[in-house]
């Protein structure tokens, strides 16, 4: 019998209610359901999570790494879009 | 009314040898498991039973004197264990492992959610109201999996058949109740477990047609682990569990 094996899904896990959902790894699993229950067991058994998100790995479009220099690049001398050059209240706390 | 401890010690055997024996059986999947979500899937169940048979056994020997939960657990002879027929049955393939677990929880849970709400024993009372949601959880996962085995590949339906048919004469065994049980229940601190029989099957039936697996007719149910009379596989699991404890005694680690 030919052993196929089920499609890969990437897990997203909210460990706290406000915080967002965060990138936790990757399984197999046959459908969504599995998925769920899956991600379930392998990530959230040492009380990690409140919510999962699951999606099928073929469903993200990743960037190529190969592109990283025209995608990436460019951004690192143009540190004048970062709002640095504010001088900032003493009032204003945690920016 | 309260019961004696020797036999609210037998209870609590009663409840806590279950979980052992299940625990112990899921807990040689460890590593072995079909594939690796379902192996972990499976050992949390196990680290789950174990928990609450630690629980059970903690209250056991507080009816003793002089006893650890650990002499409850490892330092018995096999007659004195009062676990169910189903739960010591083997790991055969990936279909007896989840029916065996399937017909386990739908008893397990409805236990669980009786004694969370009506024992008349605290301590009971409180283990229960933990192992209700861990119960709960496992139930969800077996019946999902006898859907899709069930309804599956032609391969699994048949393995699944299969386990079906040769796990249902055990399965009659939850309703008949051993001397402790019925002390319990009368004593109001367990239930009546023949009441449970009629939704037990309800249940199981309606998700066997769902799951397209025939519902067996074999009308000849097996009996006696509660009384401590095993099958042949329980002296094997026995030597494994206990092992270290034999090997030396009162070991911790």
């Amino acid at each position: 019998m030919e052993k196929k094996n089920w499609p890969l899904w990437e897990v997203f896990v909210r460990s706290k209610n406000g915080l967002e959902h965060r990138h936790f790894g990757s399984l197999h699993a046959a459908d969504a359901t599995m998925a769920l229950e899956n991600a379930r067991d392998v990530y959230t058994r040492r009380n990690e999570g409140v919510s999962i998100w699951v999606v099928e790995s073929k469903h993200i479009t990743a960037s190529n790494p190969e592109n990283h220099g025209e995608l990436f690049e460019p951004a690192q001398d143009k540190v004048y879009r970062h709002p640095t050059f504010y001088k900032l209240p003493d009032e204003v706390k945690h920016m | 009314m309260a019961m004696e401890k020797q036999s609210l010690y037998a209870y609590m055997l009663t409840l806590g040898d279950n979980a052992l024996i299940l625990g112990q059986r899921l807990g040689e999947l460890c590593g072995h498991g079909p594939s690796l979500e379902t192996d972990i899937a499976l050992t949390n169940i196990a680290l789950d039973l174990l928990g609450q048979t630690r629980s059970c056994f903690q209250y056991a020997a507080a009816q003793l004197e002089g006893k650890s939960e650990d002499d409850v657990a490892f330092s018995r002879k096999e007659n004195q264990y009062t676990n169910v027929l189903l739960v010591e049955q083997p790991n055969t393939d990936f279909a007896y492992v989840i029916t065996r677990q399937y017909f386990f929880d739908v008893y397990h849970l409805m236990l669980m959610e009786w004694l969370a709400v009506n024992s008349a024993d605290e301590t009971i009372k409180a283990i229960a109201s933990k192992a209700v949601k861990e119960a709960r959880y496992h139930r969800r996962f077996s019946s999902d999996w006898m859907l899709r085995l069930g309804d599956g590949t032609s391969e699994s339906h048949q393995r699944v058949v299969q386990a079906v048919e040769d796990l249902w004469p055990y399965t009659q065994e939850f309703f008949v109740p051993s001397e402790a049980e019925t002390l319990a229940a009368q004593a109001g601190i367990g239930p009546e477990l023949s009441s449970f029989k009629e939704h037990y099957y309800n249940d199981v039936v309606s998700l066997l047609q769902k799951a397209t697996i025939a519902v067996p007719e074999n009308p000849y149910f097996q009996k006696g682990g509660k009384q401590g009379v095993h099958t042949e596989h329980m002296g094997y699991l026995l030597a494994d569990l206990q092992y270290m404890q034999r090997t030396y005694p009162n070991m911790t680690w």
